[in-house]
Parts: C-alpha cells; structure tokens; sequence
C-alpha cells in the first residue's frame, strides 16, 4: 500500500516534466508562427536538424558530433571528453524542464555548430523531437 | 611510541594529502551550472587569482568556444574563483590564454606520461582530468587511483 502514493508521485513528476518540454516546444511554436502562418513542429525536421552536418566548425560539425547518433544515449564533449547526459526526455527527464537553460544552450550550441542563432521553427522541432523519440 | 606512529601516519597521509585538491563547500551553484557542461568544474586552486582574472575576461572566445556568462552571475563566479584561488607562486605560469595544464606544477607532476597517452581516445585531451583521476571532480588526483590501468602507481 505504501508503494501507490510513491508510485503516483512518480507519474505525477513524469507528467510534469512532459508538460514542461511540451511548453517549452510550444513557446518556440507561437514564435514561429507569428513569422510563419500555419507552422507545426516536426520531430521529423528535429531529427534531420539533430543529425545534419555543417561546415562551420570541423570538431564539432553536428548535434551527433556530442550527442551521437541517438539522442537516447549519453554522449562525450567533442574536444574535452566530459560525458553528456542523454538529450531525450525519455532517457534524461531533466531536459527541456527549464526554459532559460533551453535557451542558453540552443544559444551557444547553435552558434557554434551551425554557425548562427537558430531559428524558432527549428528550436520548435528540435524540441518536438526530442520529446518524443524512444 | 604513540608519537612515532602518529609520524608515520603523517608522513603517510601527507603525501596524499598533496594530491588533494577539494572544490570549497561553498560553491556558488553557478560556478557548476556555467562551468561544468563541458568541462569538469576545476577546483579554483588549480590557477592563480590573476590567471583566473584572464581566463574570465576572455570568455568570449573560451578555447574557440564562446561561454559569455553575464550579470550577477559572472562576478560570483569571477570572486569565487579569485578567493579560492592557488598560489602564483607554487603553481607556476599558466601562459595565454591561461591553462591549467600549462603550469609548471601540472607539467611535474604528469611528466612521466608519455605523450601518446594525451592523444588516447580513452582520454582526448589533458583538460579531460577524470579519464584518468576518477575522483578529480570530488578533488582526488591521487596516483594510485588511475584508471587507466598502465598509468597506475
């Protein structure tokens, strides 16, 4: 019997991490919309941006450069070899839960893999992905 | 007799008492927040207050990355770092940009590594302190508690 409310408690901090990614996503989905009537996020578009190659820095080329190819895995700095937690919520509940470290890092990742601030479409499809690959 | 025990222990702890080099209770949690994403947070000591003063002046461009921290942020990070700071004089120059792993204290106490094992996948780079002290970010660098076993001591 003692097991329920911890059980629920569980689910309850599970559900709250979910809402807050979907909220985050849905920050960045209003902004591209007001640039761009009638956008969705795609998780499809987030996983073609999580795994596309630019050539703007060579050590870190792409997300995967740190984050390997799967999202659900942990991952390795490129240059100091410092281990990175899973970018999945499945595999890493603490992501996407706060919106100023969202931003922080799309802020500098982008800048220096892509080579540019990242869009609000692309952080809203990032987003989509990442909250729902498994 | 009890003295002569209690010098040896000493004189067996000492040793590994150098090889400690803790992160202060107080550390401000922004200090791990902005510092330890991609590094490990590198306990204060391990630079001097001037070469810290450097490293935080540069941010912009950190090592080719740019890891600006603003605000109220950056001056607790910036005082904590410069009160908890080593000693200029024990730890040697840092050169420019200022590196923990350039300073003289650094370079003795890995110079019997070879240089292959700076390039080891297993380890990446020399900034990588817990490929092979894998107590470096609770500040144990002891020798004996390698993880790569030919390194052990």
């Amino acid at each position: 019997m003692r097991v329920l409310p911890v059980l629920c408690l569980l689910l309850a901090s599970v559900a709250v991490h979910a809402e807050t990614a979907q909220r985050i996503g849905q920050t960045y989905a209003a902004e591209a919309t007001a640039r761009q009537a009638g956008f969705m996020p795609s998780p499809n578009r987030g996983d073609t941006l999580f795994r596309q190659r630019f050539s703007n820095n060579d050590k870190m080329p792409a997300c995967t450069s740190c984050h390997t190819d799967s999202p659900l895995n942990a991952g390795q700095h490129a240059i100091t070899g410092k281990a990175i937690r899973p970018l999945a919520v499945a595999a890493n509940p603490e992501r996407f839960a706060d919106p100023a470290k969202v931003e922080k890092w799309f802020g500098r990742n982008c800048k220096e893999v892509v080579g540019r601030a990242c869009t609000p479409a692309e952080k809203a499809d990032f987003v989509a992905y990442m909250s729902e690959v498994r | 007799m009890k003295r002569i025990a209690f010098t040896l222990m000493l004189a067996i702890a000492l040793p590994a008492l150098a090889d400690r080099v803790s992160l202060p209770a107080n550390t401000p949690a922004s200090y791990t927040a902005e510092c330890s994403s991609c590094h490990m947070a590198y306990q204060p000591a391990l630079l001097s207050a001037n070469d810290w003063r450097r490293t935080m002046a540069g941010l912009k461009d950190h090592f080719g990355t740019d890891a600006t921290v603003d605000g109220p942020q950056r001056q607790e990070i910036s005082a904590f770092l410069e009160r908890n700071a080593g000693d200029a004089g024990k730890l040697g120059s840092a050169g420019e940009p200022p590196r923990i792993t350039q300073t003289a204290r650094f370079i003795r106490k890995h110079r019997e590594i070879a240089p292959k094992y700076w390039n080891d996948p297993r380890i990446k780079s020399a900034a990588n302190c817990e490929a092979c002290h894998r107590g470096a970010a609770d500040g144990n660098y002891s020798e004996h508690d390698i993880l790569i076993r030919e390194l052990r001591r």
